[in-house]
């Protein structure tokens, strides 16, 4: 089993990395989709992400993982037990979590705990993948290719922030929030548009095109893979650099304003692509304010929304198929006419 | 390499490489027949593992329970609780798996494969099992395909450093020059074998002038360096090291031919303009002119160059190459749905009956919590578990009702610019909403002497916009050569389990005939002749006449051909579109 190639260390991919950033800072934008060739370092950025996060506080006894913060959102087992009283909490890694192609959807929804059952004839819920990845990630790789029943419960899940369990004479309901993340090659299957939506940004990795960058990536890799511990120990002082940045990026975040100005500019460039729905703005504005908390700017500004707004848009255009230009092509467009060259 | 040994040094190292290095590497494709120097082949990988190790066949239509570990049926009936048997690639785990006739091998298992060469793990999530367990392990594909468009799933290509090609090798293999000692001293040594800055550039350099867009084919090169440095006994990469790494990694990933010196580097203007550079820009493969002007260490790419596969020298020869090789696209659209059985669906209630599976997991779920009621009904053994008909679960298949739509566009004469922009829009409204449907479109365009597949079937709209960008026209009519073509093409749809059904678009005046000649007579004489074989291949067929003044011909090729016919002057995208949709078989 390998060990994770560290954030910091990876060469160019900026669009990526500032998407999996934002949502770092602030999961509510949605998921991130990340569409391109192979061999452009997809699935290692989102690992090294994840094991980049510091980590997080749960209540202690709670198989879900509710955070003690929130006592609105428990589950049902938590809503019972700490009713009143503050729970004993503890601190637990982000959890990200892959769902393989080969998923069944007992192991993904939970089920029945089939051990417990015929053994001690206690009906109990063993809970599946969408519960482990509450508060954290799930990875998707080659999520173009995922099976239909398991997309329409992935599209389901991800937009109420809940799973619900019916199956086995269960009843059971929990808390399911996760940042879905998906990487995958367009040119081998097209994702539904329903599923499409649901990721907050959207972004194409490509390989870099100089030669310099290349070598400097084959170069670093070839470093990792000869001594992974020693590399990453190399990288860890930015590591945690970064670190510190999305730990300090997500308290100032709810002190940062969106200038109403910079929302009706947000509204006009929506408007003119014609995105359907509000998701598309939302997501929109809270990337440009992820980015600017990021970055430690004292307000949200014109640049931030300018970077992030083919990625929050270029995925929810309608699809006009005759239509030559690609749809990044087509957001940048309309920034420049919404915002100026 | 020299000419006298066949090819089989190259051979020999590619096994001692994978037999030194299997995970670090991802493996090697073998392409070509199976054939006695296959057999000699992976004899010699055999005697290089450790001899603990021995390669472990998969057939290419292993399920996935038994690849990355399930549920043990009998195991679990007797002990009355879940018992998990190891899969394939976990058990193989610091070996080698051999993947048969890995041209068939559906996109989901090269996922699995891709995963564990990615991890050296595998994860199990499915029936009850959740396990991490390591899984570093090499592949050794088995690719029996023929042409470029049958090939094995690109995203376990993409993985596998080597490539052996073995239909080139000579027919009486030398004996391998390195032993299972010399592969174990490799071994030990790779870890403290570097790679300097100079030979990473050489071949960076190397894998951009000769068109590779992946970084992982370097890496992989980078890492074959090292191994070859180790088996030669040295902790330094030399630039012959770097040479060979780029004979076997990267020249069998070539996808164009570096310039001649003072020659423009631009592909050449008259083949598929598709391929033009603001198009490949846009793709991401690295722009030719930066990388030609980049330095490059003239060795290794010369090395690469001469190992490029001598059919692929041809094709590289005449223009950029279609783009089917490297990406391979589409193809994973046709063997998604190329599984026996349809896609999984989900589990229901119901007794196995038929295609239906029993899902045993499921049904042990539904009669567990019946158990100790059923017992005190019973008086029978106390530790078997008590299912009864409703316990009973069966796995869902959907079963396939994917449609593949074969446009077969007259591309000669001057009124081809139109009729291919039409037929272009409608491949890409059909492609537009063809996700819920399942459907695939793919594209035959005949002028000149011959037909051409310019979009092999796919459901991509963005693969059918890069193929169709510029499609070239004017020329002869060859309608025969495009009906048979096809034709050809329909039988390979429904060898894989599709429905195809073909739109023709054309005035029907064919003048040019089967064999590439001129001349009316003998053209419509093959043009009726091949309308017949369609006939007999009974396929759904629409013959739109595109002429402005309908002629007699047309229509009696589409009655040659039972095809329903349908005079359209002014056929625009959505009408054709609309015409293809109402053909396809419900």
């Amino acid at each position: 089993m390998r060990q994770t190639y560290p954030f910091s260390a990876i060469v160019g991919q900026d669009e990526l990395k500032r998407a999996l950033l934002a949502t770092a800072v602030d999961p509510t934008i949605g998921g991130v989709l990340a569409f391109g060739e192979r061999g452009t370092g997809k699935s290692t950025a989102v690992r090294a992400l994840a094991a980049l996060l510091p980590k997080m506080r749960v209540v202690a006894d709670c198989r879900y993982g509710c955070d003690p913060e929130a006592p609105g959102e428990y589950c049902e087992e938590c809503a019972v037990r700490h009713a009143g009283t503050p729970p004993k909490t503890r601190l637990a890694p982000v959890p990200v979590v892959d769902l393989p192609l080969g998923a069944t959807e007992d192991r993904v929804v939970g089920a029945l705990d089939l051990e417990l059952a015929l053994t001690k004839g206690v009906k109990a819920f063993e809970p599946g993948l969408l519960a482990r990845a509450h508060r954290g990630f799930l990875y998707v790789d080659e999520v173009n290719l995922l099976e239909d029943h398991l997309v329409d419960l992935l599209i389901d899940v991800a937009a109420s922030g809940e799973n619900l369990v019916e199956r086995e004479g269960l009843s059971v309901r929990h808390p399911a929030r996760f940042v879905l993340i998906g990487s995958g090659n367009p040119e081998e299957g097209e994702l539904r548009p329903q599923l499409l939506d649901r990721f907050g940004l959207s972004v194409d990795v490509r390989t870099p095109a100089d030669l310099d960058t290349r070598v400097e990536v084959v170069r670093r890799r070839d470093e990792f893979e000869r001594d992974p511990a020693a590399f990453t120990r190399k990288w860890q002082a930015r590591d945690g650099q970064v670190r510190r940045q999305i730990v300090a990026a997500r308290e100032r975040l709810a002190t940062l304003v969106v200038p109403d100005a910079l929302l009706r500019r947000a509204a006009e460039l929506c408007l003119r692509l014609g995105t359907d729905g509000l998701r598309g703005e939302l997501a929109l504005m809270r990337a440009a304010r992820a980015v600017a908390s990021f970055e430690g700017a004292a307000t949200v500004a014109e640049p931030h929304l300018r970077r992030v707004a083919a990625a929050a848009l270029s995925h929810r255009l309608r699809r006009d198929p005759l239509d030559e230009a690609g749809s990044t092509l087509r957001v940048e467009r309309a920034v420049g006419e919404v915002l100026g060259p | 390499m020299s000419v006298a040994d066949d090819g089989w040094t190259d051979a020999w190292l590619a096994a001692a490489l994978v037999a030194a290095d299997p995970a670090g590497l991802g493996g090697v494709r073998l392409r070509g027949p199976a054939d006695p120097r296959r057999e000699a082949w992976l004899a010699t990988l055999a005697t290089l593992l450790p001899a603990a190790t021995v390669p472990r066949r998969v057939p290419h239509h292993v399920t996935d329970g038994r690849l990355l570990g399930e549920i043990d049926l009998v195991a679990t009936l007797a002990a009355g609780r879940p018992v998990a048997a190891r899969g394939i690639l976990a058990a193989a785990d610091g070996g080698v798996v051999v993947v048969a006739m890995a041209e068939r091998l559906a996109p989901r298992t090269a996922a699995h494969l891709a995963h564990a060469l990615d991890w050296h793990e595998v994860c199990v999530e499915r029936e009850g099992l959740t396990a991490r367990t390591a899984a570093a392990i090499g592949v050794v594909a088995l690719d029996e395909g023929e042409g470029i468009e049958e090939v094995p799933p690109p995203a376990l290509l993409e993985r596998l450093a080597l490539h052996v090609e073995i239909g080139a090798l000579g027919r009486s293999p030398p004996p391998a020059p390195l032993t299972r000692a010399d592969v174990a001293t490799a071994r030990a040594r790779l870890a403290a074998t570097r790679i300097g800055e100079r030979q990473v550039r050489e071949l960076a350099a190397t894998a951009a002038v000769l068109g590779i867009g992946s970084l992982r084919a370097v890496v992989l090169a980078a890492r074959a360096a090292r191994v070859i440095a180790a088996l030669d006994g040295r902790r330094r990469v030399t630039s012959p090291d770097a040479a060979a790494a780029a004979r076997l990694v990267l020249a069998p990933r070539a996808t164009r031919l570096p310039a001649p010196p003072g020659e423009s580097p631009e592909p050449a203007p008259s083949q598929p303009p598709a391929d033009a550079p603001p198009e490949r820009a846009a793709d991401g493969s690295p722009d030719p002119r930066t990388a030609s002007q980049a330095p490059l260490a003239d060795v290794v790419l010369e090395a690469a160059i001469a190992a490029i596969p001598p059919g692929l020298l041809a094709l590289l020869g005449s223009g950029p190459l279609p783009r089917t090789r490297a990406p391979a696209a589409g193809r994973a659209g046709v063997a998604q749905a190329g599984g026996v059985r349809g896609r999984p669906a989900g589990v229901r209630r119901g007794a196995p009956r038929g295609e239906a599976r029993l899902s045993l997991i499921d049904t042990l779920r539904a009669a567990a919590p019946w158990q100790r009621l059923r017992r005190g009904s019973t008086a029978g053994d106390q530790r078997r578990i008590d299912v009864r008909r409703d316990d009973l679960h069966v796995r869902r298949f959907k079963p396939r009702t994917e449609t593949t739509t074969i446009f077969v566009v007259d591309a000669s004469g001057s009124a081809a610019m139109h009729r291919l922009a039409e037929a272009k829009g409608a491949v890409e409204l059909l492609l537009a909403d063809c996700y819920v449907r399942r459907d695939r479109v793919a594209l035959i365009s005949f002028r000149g002497s011959r037909a051409e597949l310019v979009l092999a079937p796919t459901r991509s709209l963005v693969r059918a916009k890069r193929c169709l960008a510029g499609l070239p026209g004017g020329g002869g009519t060859p309608l025969a050569a495009a009906l048979d073509a096809a034709v050809e093409l329909a039988a390979a749809v429904q060898r894989r389990g599709g429905t195809p059904s073909v739109v023709i678009l054309s005035d029907g005046r064919a003048n040019v005939g089967r064999d590439g000649t001129q001349g009316r007579t003998r053209a419509e004489q093959d043009a009726r002749a091949a309308s017949r074989r369609a006939r007999a291949a009974r396929l759904a067929t629409l013959f739109i006449d595109t002429a402005q003044r309908p002629q007699r011909i047309a229509a009696e090729l589409a009655a040659e051909m039972r095809a329903r016919y349908l005079p359209l002057p002014h056929a625009d995208a959505h009408a054709l579109s609309r015409a293809a949709r109402a053909v396809t078989p419900a």
